[in-house]
């Protein structure tokens, strides 16, 4: 078994309580934070350990944290965006329904480092019963004096709200974030100024996704050299990654971040595989709004060295032939996937979610929508499948907030892996107009590689 | 004071000014267009993104480019920063690009449409967008709203500038219309069948950059170009009572405020200025207003008008028979 930072507790029947989570050593680090250490140390600490933002952009949490407008006299604010609603990813839901108490602990010292006395979670608001798995986990902590006034005695106080979005995707965007909580609608702001000048009510705010700031603990409790010794080169720690599609077992799995591909896929403690004795076609490493890769290059780089679960390895490449980590939602399809309907799918996703506040993103995922819902019921030409890629061409970089990226990346990517497909859609309408066409489509063209 | 350079035209403008109104300070062929930004509205801009610019250099601290095209309208310059908009390619197919995803579900009803003539949308399609479309799906359809007795809002037309939202909410007592649902799906719209009735409410048929909204006391009277827009004002109580009168010999046919050469609005004008006084007698004119834009109304103004280099071209003709 490899190494579990995050999920060590996790299998702890009764971890949510939180007497048996204390009895088990939790909370030692917050009590060491908050008691021994400075603000100042504990920024040290996680500058040391490396730890890079875990909700896709890969942005180091120091770093983050320094930009922090400390001059300012307003009050702070410490925002943990549990908004996750990216297609294929569900590690923080993991984290919330099954360690509520870590989240806890890592905002309490993630708050007093940034001298927050507010904090709030931004659940996703389909997360219905993990309002109640936090809300209740916060009353204990209120009750035990991890939270509320002059925590431990050290005269610091912390309340932590849980506030349930209304189930917009946008809101998963920090600005957007912001916005909805002030209670207007969720539009992302246009920046500058950033959140950690101008955030919450105008005050300096910090937004953090939910598991790197459950990683917190764990690092004050190792120090953060240890933390960073472990991963390779800049991406350090441990990654939770929510693996599905086509594999033996899909679910989430903590690994150490310079864990090879291949052996993600194919070995028995992680995925197991891939499901049926089929073969790999192609991944989506990184939840939906990632370049997907084939099958050839999701396991070697294009140099023909060996990809690994890195932020720096699986981007080798660029966009050409390589992705990112992003948020760790591994999606794995197997040699029957169409890519073209799987595309349609994601398009469809990000047309639905678009804010519609910016116009190459409100017109593009719709015109991109319906471009590839022609290509995908065989109602497509030949021209389309360019079409598709000067939209997604000019969408890319154009937007006020990333969404507008992440819709254009898999149409873009999956056009330039996978054009046999696109041109098979546009030539044999006949064969796509049955739905489960992704085998008949294998059959036709030769170009793709499987493993 | 910094210094920055547009389209390699150095100019000297306040801190905190965005790159879009130091190119206007400039004034000409550089100044990015612009359909969401209103600098009378505060929080306005961004939107569109027909703004967009290419920085080359940052700052002269930081002498990197920026990586993305920014929006002009919300980037405050920076001292030494190096900003390409007509000289740059990349600007120019992007803008491009952006025209195309605003027509893509507007529904070029121009030949009916009120705006027609002074259409901002239809300036900028005439010179950036692309001469061809290569859309054939549908556009978003929207059942016609009744949103109050003096403005008319047809959805299809709207490209979602928010500027009608920000005059509601900064120029109103009460904003009662908003933006309904999201995405390509996201509407105009008042809240459960409600009436705009507001003395400022006839602003946002003003800062409307298409026929979204129009005046209903003038749909369908005449095409802007067949009318002379005049000077005039009034003695009123709500506003400053400076508007333009667009004029058909004698009668007036519309009030609308005054606007500059970046159509925008130089007053807001109270409704009843805009809506109620329509006689003759109720104004005092100034003069004829001289439209500065690049639009179709400047047209029929005798100095943009080319001379004929033949005074009297019949008796030339005349002549040379003889």
């Amino acid at each position: 078994m490899g190494r579990k930072i995050l999920l060590e507790k996790a299998g702890i029947p009764g971890i949510r309580e939180f007497s048996i989570y204390r009895h088990h050593g939790g909370y030692g680090s917050a009590e060491k934070a908050l008691i021994k250490m400075s603000p100042a140390e504990i920024l040290q600490e996680v500058t040391r350990s490396g730890l890079r933002g875990r909700g896709g952009a890969g942005f180091p949490t120091g770093l983050k944290w320094s930009f922090l407008d400390r001059k300012c006299t307003n009050p702070r604010f410490l925002i943990c965006n549990a908004d996750e609603s990216e297609p294929g990813t569900f590690k923080d839901r993991y984290l919330m329904e099954f360690l509520p108490h870590l989240v806890l602990e890592g905002l309490i010292i993630s708050s007093f480092a940034l001298g927050a006395n507010t904090c709030y979670i931004y659940v996703r608001g389909e997360f219905k019963t993990l309002i109640g798995i936090l809300q209740k986990a916060i009353n204990e902590a209120y009750q035990q004096n991890f939270l509320g006034k002059n925590i431990l005695g050290t005269g610091y106080s912390l309340d932590i709200f849980v506030h349930p979005g209304a189930g917009a995707y946008i809101c998963g965007e920090e600005t957007a974030l912001l916005e909805s909580l002030e209670g207007k609608r969720g539009n992302p702001r246009i920046k500058p100024p950033f959140p950690a000048y101008k955030g919450l009510y105008g005050c300096p705010t910090m937004v953090n996704n939910v598991e790197t700031l459950a990683a917190i603990g764990p690092i004050i409790e190792m120090g953060g050299e240890a933390y960073a010794s472990i991963g390779k080169g800049k991406s350090t720690g441990t990654k939770l990654i929510s693996a599905c599609g086509n594999i033996n077992k899909p679910g989430v799995y903590e690994i150490d971040l310079g864990l090879p591909v291949e052996d993600f896929i194919y070995s028995k403690e992680f995925c197991g595989g891939i499901k049926d004795g089929k073969r790999l076609k192609a991944v989506v490493p990184g939840g939906s709004s990632v370049p997907i890769l084939p099958a050839e290059l999701i396991l070697r780089t294009a140099g023909g060295q060996q990809r690994l679960m890195t932020y720096e390895s699986l981007a080798d490449g660029g966009f050409d032939s390589g992705s990112m980590l992003g948020s760790g939602g591994f999606i794995v399809y197997n040699e029957d996937a169409c890519i073209v309907r799987n595309t349609w799918n994601f398009t469809r996703f990000y047309q639905h979610e678009s804010c519609g506040q910016c116009s190459p993103c409100r017109e593009g995922t719709g015109w991109m929508e319906k471009v590839l819902n022609r290509l995908e019921h065989g109602l497509g030409k030949m021209s389309d499948i360019d079409l598709l890629a000067s939209i997604a061409g000019k969408i890319e970089g154009t937007t006020i907030c990333p969404l507008g990226d992440a819709a254009a990346w898999p149409v873009s990517s999956a056009i330039r892996h996978f054009r046999q497909e696109f041109e098979f859609h546009a030539e044999h309408p006949e064969i796509v107009r049955k739905i489960n066409h992704g085998a008949l489509v294998k059959n036709q063209e030769s170009n793709i590689q499987y493993r | 004071m910094v210094k920055v350079t547009i389209d390699n035209i150095p100019i000297e403008v306040e801190e905190g000014t965005t790159i879009l109104n130091a190119a206007r300070k400039i004034g000409g062929k550089i100044v990015p267009p612009a359909m969401c930004y209103y600098s009378k509205l505060a929080g306005s801009g961004g939107k569109c993104r027909t703004c967009l610019v290419k920085v080359a250099k940052s700052s002269a601290k930081d002498p990197r480019p920026m990586p993305k095209l920014v929006a002009s309208c919300s980037t405050p310059v920076q001292d030494g920063m190096e900003v390409l908009n007509i000289t740059s390619p990349e600007v120019i197919e992007t803008r491009k690009a952006i025209v195309e995803f605003l027509l893509i579900n507007h529904p070029l009803d121009c030949p009916v449409c009120d705006q027609a003539g002074e259409c901002d949308l239809q300036d900028l399609s005439f010179s950036h967008g692309m001469a061809n479309t290569r859309t054939i799906e549908s556009r978003r359809e929207f059942p016609p709203t009744d949103i109050g007795p003096f403005i008319k809002l047809h959805m299809n037309r709207c490209i979602l500038c928010y500027r009608c939202i920000y005059v509601a909410n900064q120029i109103t007592d009460k904003r009662v219309h908003g933006i309904l649902f999201r995405g390509d799906s996201s509407e105009i719209s008042t809240y459960i069948e409600n009436v705009i009735d507001n003395d400022f409410s006839g602003n946002m048929i003003d800062v409307c950059p298409v026929g979204a909204l129009t005046d209903k006391t003038f749909r369908f009277k005449s095409r802007v170009w067949f009318l002379k827009p005049m000077d005039a004002h009034r003695q009123c109580t709500k506003c400053s009572g400076r508007v333009t009168a667009w004029m058909f010999g004698d009668e007036i046919y519309r009030i609308t405020g005054r606007k500059d050469q970046f159509g925008e609005m130089e007053e807001f004008i109270c409704n009843e200025c805009r809506f109620g006084k329509k006689e003759f007698s109720d104004w005092i004119i100034d003069g004829p207003r001289k439209i500065k834009r690049q639009s179709v109304i400047s047209a029929s103004y005798y100095e943009n008008m080319i001379k004929p280099s033949v005074i009297n071209p019949i008796g030339e003709i005349m002549e040379e028979t003889e």
